[in-house]
């Protein structure tokens, strides 16, 4: 059996539904019947630091981290920390990203300025970057809350997995009244046309 | 069969329902926490927080003793807090099973050390299991409690943080209903350690490895796995993951028991492959032992001793890689912080201005030591506060003794804290003691505690008075302030250090993150009148993340604060910080 492993990593900042993103990912891959394993490190980092989610799937999944540079997708949720995630991206990798900017600490203290050149520095690196603005989208569909699911919805674009088993997966990991705005938040990030450059 | 994506630490609680489990006791400590708020889930299992891990083994010792299945969990550090007990209860044995979960933290992402505590098991003469994926967490934890029953032995299972935190794809069994009734049944001969009884237990405990050693050659979870057999990698927990994925031609020997080792095992698969080598995070644990058989292998001399493996890290120690050249752009860090309105802050800005020499503890309140506020001078491990003001204070000057301030949170000083303010006041410590009462265990995402007014299973209890507490051990000078009202936090901590007596200094407000009814109220929020704010950067250094520096964009030094109305908890100690009233409730 072909043991090709998809890699996705979900990047971005504490509190920000990293969490839940990687649950529903790893949900619908389950629904469609391959193996996968997820991993992140929480503990510290709810308090506002760095937040790596790591979703593998495939025939047979060994180690629940993405071997360094492996990564098929990276998953930004904030544009600074999608950055800082680039090398764990393997060559011609693909990065969708969210277009938010949170401040760290030492940027909220006025002690250096948030890199405005990260954006560019994504795409030089990256040229199958997508960019989205998952607040307006997400009020689109009904609630800016949704960002995520719209993101995740473009994310899905490029994966094997069949949209039934992405929609039963929403169905069951998010709170029962978020359900529909989940879900067409989630077909809204799935139309975005984004093809490989 | 239902199969569902559980975390290690779900699949654990998941293995101990299906054993037929009755009790499950721990203190939270990251990356345990969760198993006690899964089995809690579990209305067959009886689920506590206990004050520490001592007390935690304890009464899952008592259980056991009681005849019912017991599981006890706790991350590294806890075992050694646990130790006492389980020292002895290696020499006991067990009436119910007893399984001891030591999660450990390789990297040391939420943790003061990265000890490996394989090392217990064998110091403790019991056997360990190290399960590799969220299947044999739970497969691991079920058979667990059968050798505890089967061998009359406590038996310990090792996560360790990828094994606890990752998820993967588990099948579901039911609960054994086929398990004896618990009843009280005194045999003194084996419960009663005094030396007459423990001398005859010892040859028992040693007798009990030579055959758990013995009977591991059969054991499926000690599994060979045959490849190429140029290479022959000896593994276990997520390094087995790992070895699979970086060397995946190779043969494996995949132990599921890393104590006592299956020599005769290891001995036919040495016999079977060219070259020999173990793999494994940490102390060269299965190494030195496979070497102490008179076996040729290679480890460490590989692999480093420190932080966490991977793939990648296995590839580049095997020459198959060189080490990532890719280190990315330099950006600014992200360092975790105390949340908005946290009732710690103002307490550290106060101790940063006091110049205070502060003994920290363990909690979110270790983040005081992060600058802007830059206010803890200690943190060794939990309980350590205390202690460590009285014995500074011992060997400074009379005016140096003044600037010594113990800080704990509330779960902590319940924790192994008391101790130390005991013999404070019994050995007349000068030091000022500050508890930070926010109401719950914080740091490892709200736990309940003795001092919250709640139990794990939700039912309300007794709330510790610490006013009360701590002037029935003798402290005459207790202090309750509230910590958001900067110029008393700073007064009543200048008088409490001034005094050559033991004092302590309690605040009472809550963890912003209580859910619970009636605990944190947010407040009116606060804003910037940007016409009156002079750029004085007065306010940025409490640190809080609701507060931003917003630069005029001319290229100047100039700016004028911001704070974001859905980050802002309305706790007020900007505003007194703000000398030209810039800070005011929005309207």
């Amino acid at each position: 059996m072909n043991n090709r492993i998809t890699n996705i990593l979900l990047v971005g900042v504490g509190g920000q539904g990293i969490l839940l993103a990687a649950e529903i990912l790893s949900e619908a891959v389950l629904l469609a019947g391959f193996d996968v394993k997820k991993s992140e490190i929480h503990g510290m980092s709810q308090r506002g630091g760095c937040v790596v989610s790591h979703v593998r799937y495939g025939a047979e999944v060994f180690s629940p981290t993405v071997p360094e540079g492996e990564g098929d997708i990276l998953f930004g949720f904030e544009l600074m920390e999608s950055c800082r995630s680039l090398p764990l991206l393997k060559k011609g990798g693909a990065v969708v990203a969210n277009d938010l900017r949170i401040a760290p600490p030492s940027v909220l203290m006025g002690q250096e300025a948030y890199p405005e050149w990260v954006t560019e520095r994504i795409r030089e690196r990256f040229p199958d970057f997508l960019l989205l603005d998952g607040q307006k989208l997400a009020g689109e569909a009904g609630n800016v809350r949704a960002a995520n699911t719209v993101l995740l919805g473009a994310v899905s674009r490029r994966l094997d997995i069949d949209e039934q088993y992405w929609l039963q997966a929403i169905e069951k990991m998010v709170p029962k009244k978020a359900v529909e705005v989940n879900k067409k938040a989630f077909l809204l990030g799935r139309s975005v046309d984004w093809s490989k450059p | 069969m239902k199969k569902e994506i559980l975390s290690g630490n779900e699949a654990i609680a998941r293995g101990a329902y299906e054993a037929g489990c009755r009790v499950a006791c721990a203190y939270p400590g990251t990356p345990s926490t969760e198993i006690l708020e899964n089995t809690v889930n579990y209305k067959e299992i009886n689920s506590s927080w206990a004050p520490n891990e001592k007390v935690a083994l304890e009464v899952a010792i008592g259980a056991s003793f009681g005849g019912g299945r017991a599981l006890c969990t706790m991350k590294h550090v806890g075992v050694n807090v646990a130790a006492d007990p389980l020292f002895t209860l290696s020499y006991t044995g067990v009436n119910g099973g007893l399984v001891l979960v030591t999660a450990d933290d390789p990297e040391m992402h939420s943790s003061q050390n990265e000890q490996d505590n394989r090392n217990y098991a064998k110091f403790a003469k019991v056997p360990m299991l190290e399960p590799a994926d969220s299947q044999e967490c739970k497969e691991f934890t079920r058979l667990a409690f059968e050798l505890s029953e089967q061998y009359d032995t406590p038996v310990m299972l090792r996560t360790t943080t990828r094994i606890s935190h990752s998820k993967s794809i588990v099948a579901l069994g039911e609960r054994a209903n086929d398990l004896p009734e618990p009843k009280l049944i005194k045999n003194a001969a084996k419960l009663v350690m005094l030396p007459g009884n423990a001398r005859v237990r010892h040859p028992f405990v040693e007798e009990r490895i030579k055959k758990l050693s013995e009977a591991g050659a059969d054991m499926a979870i000690n599994r060979r796995e045959l490849r190429d057999t140029s290479i022959g990698i000896i593994t276990s927990g997520v390094c087995y993951q790992y070895v699979r994925e970086a060397l995946p031609d190779a043969s494996t020997l995949k132990l599921g028991m890393v104590h006592p080792l299956p020599q005769t095992l290891i001995r036919e698969f040495a016999a079977q492959v060219d070259k020999l080598y173990v793999v494994e995070e940490l102390d060269p644990f299965i190494e030195e032992q496979v070497k102490a058989m008179g076996i040729a292998v290679t480890g460490k001399e590989l692999i480093s001793l420190c932080g966490e493996l991977s793939p990648g890290r296995i590839r580049t120690a095997f020459g198959l890689q060189q080490p990532p050249a890719d280190a990315g752009d330099k950006l600014p860090g992200r360092p975790p912080n105390m949340c908005p309105g946290c009732p710690h802050r103002g307490v550290f800005f106060a101790l940063n201005q006091l110049k205070a020499y502060v003994t920290g503890d363990i909690g979110c309140y270790t983040l005081g030591f992060m600058p802007p506020l830059s206010a803890m001078d200690t943190c060794v491990c939990m309980g350590a506060s205390i202690g460590m003001a009285t014995g500074v204070s011992k060997v400074v000057s009379a005016e140096e003794k003044k600037k010594v301030v113990a800080v704990i949170g509330d779960s902590t000083f319940l924790h192994t804290g008391i101790n130390g303010l005991m013999d404070m006041v019994y050995n007349n410590s000068t030091a000022t003691v500050v508890i930070l009462d926010n109401r719950i265990t914080a740091m490892t995402g709200r736990q309940d505690n003795p001092a919250s007014g709640f139990t794990l299973m939700d039912d309300p209890a007794h709330r510790i008075d610490f006013p009360l507490l701590c002037k029935s051990l003798g402290v005459r000078h207790i202090r309750v302030i509230n910590p958001f009202d900067l110029e008393q936090t700073k007064n009543v901590l200048r008088e409490e250090m001034e005094r050559p007596e033991p004092s302590v200094i309690i605040t009472d407000k809550p963890c912003v993150l209580v859910k619970r009814e009636g605990v944190f109220h947010k407040g009116p929020v606060y804003e910037v009148a940007v016409e009156k704010c002079t750029g004085c950067r007065a306010c940025l250094k409490i640190g809080c993340p609701a507060i931003e520096w917003r630069p005029a964009g001319d290229g100047s030094k100039k700016g004028t604060a911001f704070i974001d109305p859905l980050l802002c908890t309305g706790c007020d100690v900007c505003r007194q910080l703000c000398k030209f009233d810039a800070i005011r409730r929005a309207k």
